[in-house]
């Protein structure tokens, strides 16, 4: 069991320290390698107390594809100019909105885990895990009969997002000249090449 | 204490065990790989160095250790040094969940196959910091390239996987492998195995996809501005990740350590040979498909994953799903 705490502390450590330097360091890009080390390292807590699907999905989700989406974001802005200072030299604007974000994000842990410990039929986690079926297969017996609604509607947002962002960003340019795979491909000689007998001093139209 | 000494000694052996064998198989592999490439083009390939050529691969990798190793005045020397250490390391840890029989596995967890995917979707992070951090255009374009090929191709591979899962009813990689006792999934999932194969190759830029280092366009991508050991070290892991796919296909579609049938003169061979028979030709098909397919062009790469690839494979798990229901032939979990 020794064992096991010492992992527990590992991870947490690097869990804590890792979002400290997320928050403190100065460039952004080693921001975001930090973050990527926190989601890593509380992938490997889940792992620890036996939520090996969430900790998998974490990696996966999370490190796969939302984080790399933020790295090509930090890459694309110039990293010198990011370089503000945060805690010494000129007034920063970003620290009051910040301030009220995280007062916020706290208040609202509270009341969750406040509320959570009050209400009186929730299994705690030690249960869930004695049982002798697979944290996946308990997952997925609690989401597709329970929990159905939620789930169906979470995609639904999901999905809503993502037509938004699109269409966001979508513009039809005009004036660009597009590929049609079933047009090139459906090119043959025939129609294409044409043979022509040019008179002398008088040349040929093209395309008209 | 003691007792906890004596089991992580025994684990240090077993992943010793299994880490040399991949590291020669990949040197192998590199031969194999070239040998291929050169008699498609009706040359010799590599044929000088040991018997066959065999220790072309050695004689390399002892030319890129004794190189220098050189890094740019303006590159971020931490991110720059971790990257191909990133991508080594990613390409040889995933290996821990490989079965290559039922009991020669390192770690036989219960969400082998999320594990896999997990991994390989971090693969992406050694080429994303390799080609940001040489501090160069060329190198940033190509991780660039790549960071959105392989983000795209994972997410129809994503799709694939869970084809086969839906099949199996376990994420346990040896219960896929037994749950394609009576039939391999290659013949149900046919179509299924054909875009795994491809999105595989897109996966770890290989050709025809190998957008990343196209050396007409990007001098050599990502890896550019790397040299000697450094150099040496993405090239392992590249090639360690193709041999991970292709265990991967292996597992998800041949039948991993199954024998083809289970009859008298098959069934005597053992188990890991089957693997690494079934691994060597799918890595024959990648090394083959190297050698005859001209290079893509981004745009048409990135068509063929998003409208092609993803809407397929989502009609085929719809498929799937509903053949499994209606036959009553879903897994069913013992509770």
């Amino acid at each position: 069991m020794i064992f096991h705490s010492i992992f527990f502390y590992f991870f947490s450590v690097i869990a804590i320290f890792s979002s400290l330097m997320v928050i403190t360091s100065r460039s952004t890009i080693n921001s975001v390698f930090f973050l990527i080390l926190d989601f890593i390292s509380v992938g490997c807590l889940f792992i620890m107390v036996g939520a090996e699907f969430l900790g998998m999905i974490l990696l996966i989700v999370y490190v796969g594809a939302v984080a790399v989406l933020f790295l090509f974001v930090v890459m694309m802005l110039n990293v010198a100019e990011q370089k503000q200072s945060w805690f010494i030299g000129k007034k920063s604007t970003h620290i009051p909105t910040g301030l009220i974000v995280s007062v916020l994000i706290l208040l609202e842990l509270l009341v969750v885990v406040g509320g959570w410990k009050y209400k009186e039929d929730v299994m705690s986690s030690s249960t869930l895990i004695l049982s002798d079926i697979s944290n996946t297969h308990q997952l997925g017996l609690v989401m597709y009969t329970d929990y159905i609604l939620y789930f169906q509607l979470a995609g639904i947002v999901l999905l809503l997002a993502m037509i938004g962002a699109i269409l966001l960003t979508f513009r039809e340019r005009i004036g660009v000249k597009k590929q049609s795979y079933i047009n090139q491909i459906s090119r043959n000689p025939s129609s294409a090449v044409e043979l022509i007998d040019v008179k002398s001093n008088q040349g040929v139209k093209i395309d008209d | 204490m003691i007792e906890y000494l004596q089991i992580l000694g025994q684990e240090v052996y077993k992943i010793a065990f299994l880490l040399i064998p991949i590291l020669v198989s990949v040197a192998m592999i590199v031969w194999l790989d070239r040998r291929v490439w050169g008699l498609v083009q009706k040359r010799r390939g590599p044929n000088v160095v040991g018997p066959f050529g065999l220790f072309q691969t050695l004689a390399d990798a002892l030319k890129y250790i004794f190189k220098e190793i050189i890094i740019p005045a303006s590159a971020n020397k931490v991110v720059f040094i971790l990257a191909p250490i990133v991508t080594m390391t990613l390409a040889l840890v995933a290996w821990a969940v490989i079965p290559m029989s039922e009991n020669l596995v390192l770690a036989d967890i219960n969400v082998g196959v999320l594990y896999l995917f997990a991994v390989s979707s971090l693969g992406v992070y050694g080429i994303i910091m390799g080609g940001w951090a040489s501090n160069s255009k060329y190198p940033f374009l190509g991780a660039i390239r790549s960071a959105a090929q392989m983000v795209s191709y994972e997410v129809s591979i994503g799709i694939i996987i869970i084809n086969v899962l839906l099949c199996v009813g376990s994420l346990n990689l040896n219960d896929i492998v037994l749950a394609q006792k009576e039939l391999w999934y290659v013949i149900p999932l046919f179509p299924m195995f054909v875009i795994f194969f491809i999105s595989a190759l897109a996966e770890t830029n290989r050709p025809p996809f190998d957008l990343p280092e196209a050396e007409a366009e990007l001098v050599a991508g990502y890896q550019t501005e790397y040299s000697g050991m450094m150099y040496a070290m993405f090239w392992l892991g590249e090639y360690a990740n193709i041999l991970l796919m292709c265990a991967m296909g292996s597992i998800l579609f041949l039948g991993g350590w199954l024998p083809i049938m289970n009859i008298y003169p098959l069934n005597i061979i053992p188990a890991p040979l089957w693997m690494i028979l079934k691994i060597l030709f799918l890595f024959l098909l990648f090394a083959l498909i190297k050698a005859i397919v001209p290079r893509y062009r981004y745009d048409q790469l990135m068509r063929l994953g998003w409208k092609i690839f993803l809407p397929f494979s989502l009609i085929y798990l719809v498929m799937t799903a509903s053949f499994l229901f209606y036959f009553d032939k879903l897994p069913k979990v013992n509770i």
